[in-house]
């Protein structure tokens, strides 16, 4: 981007930040150092979005940011467990020792070096400038090298005919795909489903934001508590963290 | 001379017949609901797939959103309403996309992955916007 367009930018976010919301006919901001840009701008490379989850507020039981999930892309099976598209799943671990147990959801780890993007031969495995990572179905060929390159298991590859999806979530057989963060309500100011869903339904165990803004939530309680990430020594710099894991 | 008459009159007619006077059945497409289309109709029709393969690009790869050449919009305008209320696939025969594709044997596969049509409702179900966050100052503005 030039740096004409930058200042900009930053003078109009500003004026937004003074003003309110609302800059001008047709033109709304949602909210300030979130995802407020316009339109026709790319991700920007200075935000990298990212999942905090709080493990201990996590409960077996509750499944709401996986329902959630799969109302809001369209997920729905055909009652195959073993085929069905997963974008997030809750996963049980068990301390065999002490007897000790959590319950996480798993999703896509939206990592700053994503296995699954070395080894796609098309590049339709992607990582977005704001380190969304993404399947571009255009240009998948379906060969799944993606799927097991992934140490998370994030991955799933579509059987079956589709009809009937989601606007903003498009899908179809042949392709690979996995979480995208909900792009398309981070791109609108939004957070994603799973997030809202655990704040509304569930027990409030999920966090969104800008991992790279010292200054966001999400990095600020990354810097003060004990978190981590999932097979963090694989070196591969996931952007879901959990706390208490 | 007499030629270039001639062949002047040939590249005149299928033109013509199509658009008026139906000795060649051309293809019957259904109105959009807008007041006008993005570009200029005779643009749209040689360049459509041009615009809508490069805004995927650009959508998928660089996340910008404008909506002047988005398929969602295409489908949101284009996709007509059926007896019922409900909104009739883009690509049904005889609707927007189908009709010209069928006259023109061109398949398309947008709608293999992409909807056909728009979603019930879907102005409604803007996604809940971020809380604003009274410190932020212009150098944590982005």
């Amino acid at each position: 981007m030039s740096g004409f367009d930058f200042t900009r930018r930053r003078f109009m976010s500003a004026a937004a930040a003074a003003a309110g919301v609302t800059l001008a006919p047709g033109v709304t901001l949602y909210g300030i150092g979130a995802a407020a840009r316009e339109l026709d701008a790319p991700a920007s490379a200075d935000i990298r979005w990212g999942l905090l989850i709080d493990v201990n507020r996590c409960t077996d039981g509750c499944n709401a940011c996986v329902t959630a999930c799969i109302e809001e892309n369209g997920l729905e099976g055909h009652g195959r467990p073993a085929t069905d598209a997963q974008w997030i799943r809750k996963v049980r671990v068990r301390n065999p020792k002490t007897g000790a147990e959590k319950h996480l959801p798993v999703m896509c780890q939206h990592c700053a070096e994503p296995p699954c993007v070395d080894v796609c031969p098309t590049g339709a495995s992607l990582k977005r400038a704001d380190g969304i990572v993404l399947v571009d179905k255009h240009i998948c060929i379906g060969c799944r090298y993606c799927m097991l390159a992934c140490p998370y298991k994030a991955r799933s590859f579509i059987h079956e005919n589709l009809s009937d999806q989601k606007p903003h979530a498009p899908r179809g057989k042949g392709t690979v795909e996995s979480c995208t963060m909900c792009v398309h309500r981070v791109d609108a100011g939004g957070t994603p489903a799973c997030v809202e869903a655990c704040g509304e339904k569930g027990n409030g165990a999920m966090l969104f934001g800008d991992l790279n803004d010292p200054g966001s939530e999400i990095s600020r309680r990354i810097a003060t508590y004990a978190t981590r990430q999932i097979r963090g020594d694989l070196g591969v710099d996931p952007g879901v963290w959990y706390q208490n894991l | 001379m007499r030629a270039l008459v001639l062949l002047l009159v040939f590249l005149a007619v299928p033109a013509a017949a199509v658009a008026q006077d139906g000795r060649i059945p051309g293809p019957v497409i259904p109105k959009g609901k807008g007041e006008q289309c993005v570009a200029e109709t005779d643009y749209m029709r040689r360049f459509h797939m041009v615009e809508l393969t490069h805004q995927r690009d650009e959508t998928m790869q660089r996340g910008v959103r404008a909506k002047r050449f988005s398929l969602k919009e295409c489908v949101a305008c284009h996709a007509s309403t059926g007896t019922d209320g409900k909104p009739v696939s883009i690509n049904a025969p005889g609707q927007f996309c189908a009709s010209c594709h069928a006259y023109a044997a061109v398949t398309i596969d947008c709608f293999q992955c992409h909807a056909s049509k728009p979603e019930d409702g879907e102005q409604a179900r803007l996604p809940a916007p971020l809380p604003m966050t009274a410190a932020a100052g212009p150098e944590t503005v982005r």
